[in-house]
């Protein structure tokens, strides 16, 4: 499967992903935001950085780049596409996501590992993470808090949309495991359609042994099982 | 003509600044101090030329798309001649 790694001017994980890719035995490559293709990609990652310095809001330039409008096609069409922290926040101001990350509520950029418990576990981002596994994947970010209006947050609920929620060790989802303020600790979502999904945690940081945690690998190992179904099924 | 456009969080979001800064007004001393919303001020210099109705409708399209997030945002525009 071929991956596209967007590149954002201050992007800084992006060649992360395409390492995290290529160690999972996938091929990616990086995509400049100023092209207006996608180079015939399987699925998008919008990789974690401070995208044109986060000028604005977190994400707020970004999407408005010709690489974006590629990806709103792409998403529309029902192309997978996955945004890690400054990824989703670019995916979220681009309306691709609904809510919105805002500053987290202590005011200060948390950089740690925390633990995440998949709340939905039939979506192509999360169909290969083992049933009752607790993710255990590092953030960081100073803007990471989720927020959505109180109908959002029912309909987000009712659908299975939150993929992931901040837990304890155990997978309970406390307010002190919660390390942001996020609206029920939401770490991740995906949209109605489930081809598009947004975390702030880093799976592409928990992707090797040496990383400490490889359980990243399950959330692009699922992305590659839904291409892989999606092919069957064509064929 | 110039454009100043005012931008708070809405109330219903989280402002740990607000609430930060409210709490150290608070803690120097300054007495009857409620909830503090911390914001942003962005002022535009407009071309001269430019019908000022014209003008305004505009910005108020670029503060819906992209000055302010009305997911957590509210704004305020003012065109001054």
């Amino acid at each position: 499967m071929q991956f596209a790694v967007l590149q954002f001017p201050a992007s800084n994980c992006d060649q992360d992903c395409v390492h995290a890719v290529r160690v999972a035995g996938h091929s990616a490559s990086l995509v400049w935001h100023k092209e207006t293709t996608l180079g015939g990609a399987d699925a998008v990652i919008v990789p974690g950085g401070f995208s044109y310095g986060d000028y604005l809001r977190c994400g707020a330039i970004a999407r408005f780049s010709p690489v974006m409008q590629a990806v709103k096609a792409f998403a529309e069409a029902g192309g997978l596409v996955l945004g890690i922290c400054n990824g989703f926040q670019i995916l979220c101001e681009a309306g691709l996501l609904p809510g919105a990350l805002i500053r987290n509520r202590d005011l200060q950029f948390h950089c740690e590992q925390v633990f995440l418990r998949t709340a939905n576990p039939a979506t192509p981002f999360t169909s290969r993470i083992p049933a009752g596994r607790i993710l255990r994947i590092p953030i960081a970010h100073g803007e990471g808090c989720y927020f959505a209006d109180d109908a959002t947050l029912s309909r987000l609920q009712a659908r299975g949309q939150v993929l992931w929620q901040y837990a304890d060790a155990r997978g309970e989802v406390t307010e002190a495991a919660n390390p942001n303020g996020s609206l029920l600790n939401i770490a991740g979502i995906a949209n109605e359609a489930f081809n598009v999904a947004g975390l702030m945690p880093h799976p592409d940081r928990a992707s090797e042994d040496v990383l400490g945690s490889t359980d990243g690998r399950w959330i692009f190992e699922s992305m590659v099982a839904a291409l892989e179904d999606r092919r069957r099924a064509v064929a | 003509m110039k454009a100043k456009i005012i931008i708070t969080p809405k109330k219903a979001v989280l402002d740990p600044q607000g609430k930060t800064v409210q709490g150290a007004l608070a803690h120097m001393g300054y007495e009857g101090i409620g909830a503090v919303h911390v914001g942003k001020y962005i002022e535009i210099e407009l071309q001269p030329g430019a019908a000022p109705a014209d003008a305004e409708a505009r910005l108020h399209e670029a503060c819906r798309r992209f000055l302010s997030n009305p997911v957590i945002e509210d704004y305020k525009l003012e065109v001054i001649a």
